[in-house]
């Protein structure tokens, strides 16, 4: 849907300026601020991008890690301040843009192809 | 009667904001920008109001009586009219011809009201009209499945009740949301930010005015949104 004009200005000073272009099935590195009482520290998080929610500044990205053996899969608002940095740690190579089906799958079928292996 | 300050407007639609600590506000975006078309005074009228003007319209598509009105307070015609109570004190404040602006109005921290009229959903039954549940897929139910159930006994009283939930027109009524936090007051634009939704579709006429049932509270505006992101 088109965004009015009203609505892009309005939203222009809050999205973020230098997001790094990662992609559906890439694995990167998110840095969260997190608040504890008065304390803030920062926490990462690492898995493969799921999805790419891409709408203005409510987009938002869904990453997956597997985490003790137990998936766990977190939705991050691509321009909330408490994102300190996204990393990319690889770049995958996938042929859809929603990656579900790696939900049902574990073990070495769970894995996203490496970009640079072609 | 609500009698607090309001504006006429028009919703632009929703997005989201980020406080300062990172929590994400959803907000309407309403957009002023009214012209005082006239006033009513304690004297000539008995009570005190303004009335608004949104958005030009052709003079062609103005009617002569109120084509006469326009030309006689010397305001281009307006595509809406609303007449809102005010104060005496608040109508003093404005000029006829001149525009209402939302910072002169509202101001951060005050809660609001947002009255339009909601999207029109034709002849609805009863789970979407009244959100009743329906009847269980499997046991042998055929037939069944989107009905609202019994409507009354037999003999006593040997009537349907009035105002039983039924199926029936729904929606394109005025509808109004109660003691909204307004957070954000953008004077360029002229718009204002209302946390949560307002009925209607976007580009629909919206009458916001100061909250009848909190009128003097104020929230916490220490933690309103600044409008931009910390540095990241």
């Amino acid at each position: 849907m088109q965004t009015s004009n009203v609505l892009a200005k309005l939203e222009a000073p809050m999205i973020r300026a230098a997001v790094p272009d990662f992609r559906v099935g890439d694995t990167i590195r998110v840095h969260y601020r997190i608040v504890e009482g008065e304390k803030e520290r920062i926490q990462a998080f690492q898995g493969v991008v799921l999805k790419r929610h891409r709408a203005g500044v409510r987009s938002t990205f869904t990453v997956r890690k597997v985490s003790f053996s137990i998936g766990v899969e977190r939705i991050f608002l691509l321009h909330s301040p408490r994102i300190d940095k996204i990393e990319i740690v690889s770049r995958g190579l996938v042929r859809r843009s929603r990656l579900f089906y790696l939900r049902k799958l574990s073990g070495k079928a769970a894995r996203v192809r490496d970009a640079k292996e072609q | 009667m609500n009698q607090n300050p309001g504006i006429i407007g028009k919703k632009i639609g929703m997005t989201q904001i980020f406080t300062e600590n990172g929590e994400v506000l959803r907000v309407t975006v309403i957009q002023a920008g009214c012209v005082v078309v006239g006033k009513r005074t304690l004297e000539k009228d008995g009570y005190s109001a303004l009335i608004l003007g949104l958005d030009d319209r052709k003079e062609k598509h103005t009617n002569k009586p109120l084509a006469g009105y326009y030309k006689a307070t010397g305001v281009s015609p307006k595509r809406h009219l609303r007449e809102l109570r005010c104060p005496p004190e608040h109508a003093a404040k404005f000029e006829v011809g001149s525009v209402l602006k939302v910072e002169d109005v509202f101001e951060t921290g005050q809660y609001v009201d947002a009255q339009s009229r909601t999207r029109g959903r034709g002849f609805s039954g009863v789970i979407r009209r009244w959100s009743m549940a329906g009847s269980v897929g499997s046991h042998g139910t055929h037939e069944y499945f989107r009905h609202g159930g019994s409507i009354g006994t037999n003999m006593t009283p040997g009537r349907t009740l009035p105002g039983l939930k039924m199926p029936g027109h729904y929606g394109d009524e005025t509808v109004t949301i109660h003691s909204q936090r307004l957070i954000k007051v953008i004077p360029e634009d002229q718009l204002i930010l209302i946390e949560g939704g307002v009925p209607g579709p976007d580009g629909s006429f919206v009458v916001v005015r100061g909250a009848v049932k909190k009128a003097k509270k104020r929230w916490n505006v220490a933690r309103a949104p600044e409008g931009k992101k910390k540095k990241g």
